[in-house]
């Protein structure tokens, strides 16, 4: 995993609360045994009408959903599956963060996997962050967990602290656990059986 | 923390660390927690085994692991070729990666392959207080039996497939207190529907819920199964019932379940997981069993949900202007207006199965409703059993004969409909009552309407043709 550095960027935004992961992308496409070339599928149901062409009011479509990092959602974003494909489609897609009032458990950890940083901010500031003019660019800088708005304000977001490390060191998670072998090992060693006779 | 009163699931966390960093009093380091069964299926598997390659690595404990194959499969006839060609690759790797990595695989062959969350208790794979994790939100169904169970990513499936371990923080804990007892007509559906509507779908973010209360308690094991199961519904990360002596007959003389002296053993064990007196939790809710109706969906989330004569709400009721427009838009989907009840509303398909209500107690439930009735000429009716071991159970009470003498179609094991990934479908703009989990736009085909119900409504509206409160012809 590379390090994540600051970056700054426009906000692409995506008012509604409860963004699930069917929208994000639809179980169709979950037929695939890779993670790439999911970006196309991307809120394909919002993005493409019946005959496949871009549905040219959908924000993705329009000038303003090019080229910009941060995805700026309604509450509960990712709420519904545990599929991964959800952040491996926004992050082909391009985004490196996600801003909404609070993530659905699995899709939070899930993003934290794949470098693309959700942000949790108050509703006051989320209100702000909407009114913002089109062309606004956003500060994001995870060592200090802050998001600069354009006006010099800096407002903090809370992060897992190793999620934080993982990400800013680019540490392999799975790597990490692998070390611990000897400690799962003796907490092997301490039970019995499979799950032919594990009760 | 011995003698600390505790709930049902720190007792679980508490029995599976691994490791815990020493001297990390500021918890920068989550908890390295132990998996005790780790089910696999098609869908999210494939990337993690691809990783495993990668790396050189093995499946640590493939002995803690089981396959099966559920999600991309067509429920139709077994002995032909799966024809999309995307799908039967799918199905295919999954075989692969079992074949090279030692995974037992319920494959779509076996005599028990069926949707993962309903085999692994029926196996008597899931017992009470394991650690069980899957790559499927809808994991939270095994916590019926006492058992922590909770979805992961494909990541966390890697993981643990190298590991049997998962770098976790401790849930909140939020009890969910069902009192009285259920009027006939209501199931544990209605009670799981009711809970969501009342908390909202990212009501338990960040918690583990605990069903107590004498409605539970009088629930069978497989009704605990459909309200554990849509706790993720609910934004919780898993959902779990104490276990007792219900749990225990169920669990008994089952193909994984302890014998003889283990069994006696376990069982001693196991009960002492019911959550301690004094122990303490984040939140509580209380629901009133005796007055639940037969609840029914009628937006683009479970939480937005009215009992079966209630009116649908009006977006101008409504203050927060999101939410008005959330609640306008999901009334421009599903192509409804707000005031009225969704009784009588016109439907063109019902759906019977999925993990949350494909067992065969909720196809007998079913099946009562339908028992010498014709489903109406305006509605394609699907039942699909859950599980191979469901199917022959039906089979062997006659349940497929009262399906098709009412008209229906029943089908082969899978997750079929619910997730719609195999070809079974809804057409844009049809309207399904269905007793699966979920009613986002599209999740049941693109452009489909859902309105989730317990397997009684579900059965009652097929022979009506429009959404039934099942007590009207009961």
């Amino acid at each position: 995993m590379k390090p994540f550095l600051p970056f700054e960027s426009r906000l692409v935004p995506m008012p509604n609360n409860n963004i699930d992961t069917d929208q994000i992308i639809p179980a169709r496409f979950l037929k695939t045994t890779s993670k790439e070339g999911l970006d196309k599928q991307l809120f394909c149901d919002w993005r493409y009408d019946a005959e496949g062409n871009p549905k040219p009011d959908f924000i993705l479509n329009t000038p303003r959903g090019r080229n910009a990092e941060i995805l700026l959602a309604g509450d509960n974003f990712g709420c519904g599956s545990s599929r991964e494909h959800a952040p491996w489609a926004l992050t082909q897609f391009g985004f490196r963060a996600v801003i909404s009032t609070s993530f659905a458990d699995i899709f939070k950890g899930n993003s934290l996997k794949n470098s693309l940083l959700p942000i949790v901010v108050s509703h006051e500031i989320h209100s702000r962050l909407f009114a913002l003019p089109e062309d606004a660019k956003i500060k994001v800088d995870l060592a200090s967990q802050t998001i600069s708005l354009p006006d010099g304000e800096r407002v903090e977001f809370p992060v897992d602290p190793f999620s934080k490390t993982c990400l800013l060191e680019g540490i392999d998670e799975l790597g990490w656990i692998l070390k611990q072998a000897p400690a799962i090992a003796a907490f092997e060693a301490g039970r019995v059986g499979s799950i032919d006779t594990l009760g | 923390m011995s003698g600390h009163p505790a709930t049902l699931s720190q007792k679980v966390w508490n029995a599976h660390v691994v490791h815990e960093e020493p001297g990390d009093t500021n918890l920068k380091y989550p908890s390295l927690i132990y998996v005790d069964l780790h089910l696999v299926h098609e869908v999210t598997s494939p990337q993690a085994f691809q990783g495993l390659r990668e790396r050189g690595l093995r499946v640590r404990r493939p002995d803690l692991t089981i396959a099966t194959t559920d999600h991309s499969i067509p429920t139709s006839d077994r002995s032909l070729p799966i024809l999309d060609p995307i799908a039967a690759n799918q199905v295919a790797q999954l075989d692969k990666n079992c074949r090279e990595f030692g995974i037992r695989h319920y494959g779509v062959h076996s005599s028990h392959q069926g949707i993962v969350h309903v085999i692994g208790p029926e196996l008597g794979l899931t017992q009470p207080g394991m650690t069980v994790v899957c790559g499927d939100s809808h994991t939270a169904t095994h916590g019926a039996v006492g058992a922590l169970a909770f979805g992961i990513g494909t990541s966390e499936v890697e993981n643990v497939l190298a590991t049997q371990c998962l770098l976790l923080r401790p849930s909140k804990t939020f009890r969910v207190h069902v009192n009285g007892a259920l009027k006939p007509g209501v199931s544990a559906k209605d009670i799981i529907l009711a809970l969501i509507a009342r908390i909202g779908i990212g009501g338990g973010t960040g918690t583990v819920l605990e069903y107590t209360g004498p409605a539970i308690s009088a629930l069978d094991m497989e009704g605990r199964m459909t309200v554990c199961n849509m706790s993720i519904e609910g934004g919780a990360r898993a959902g779990m019932i104490a276990p007792d002596d219900t749990t225990f007959q169920y669990l008994n003389g089952r193909q994984y379940a302890p014998k003889g002296a283990d069994w006696d053993a376990a069982v001693a064990r196991w009960r002492k997981l019911p959550t301690d007196e004094g122990a303490r939790f984040d939140r509580e809710v209380s629901i009133d069993g005796d007055t639940l109706e037969p609840m029914i969906t009628w937006g683009t989330n479970p939480g937005m949900g009215v009992s079966i004569n209630e009116a649908v709400p009006e977006p101008s009721s409504v203050s927060d202007p999101l939410e008005r427009d959330a609640l306008a838009k999901a009334l421009i989907y599903m192509g409804l207006e707000g005031g009225k009840p969704l009784a009588g509303h016109a439907v063109n398909v019902v759906f019977i199965g999925s993990c949350t209500n494909s067992r065969i107690s909720d196809l007998r439930s079913a099946a009562s409703v339908l028992k010498g009735r014709k489903v109406s000429p305006n509605v394609r009716v699907m039942v699909v059993p859950g599980s191979m071991e469901v199917k022959r159970q039906a089979e062997a009470e006659g349940l497929p004969e009262i399906f098709r003498a009412a008209g229906c179609d029943w089908r082969e094991p899978g997750c079929s409909m619910c997730i719609a990934m195999n070809g079974d479908q809804l057409q844009p703009g049809q309207y399904s009552v269905s007793t699966s989990n979920r009613n986002f736009e599209g999740r049941q085909g693109k452009g489909g309407r859902t309105f989730l119900a317990s397997p009684l409504t579900a059965a009652a509206s097929a022979i009506t043709g429009v959404v039934t409160d099942v007590r009207s012809i009961l």
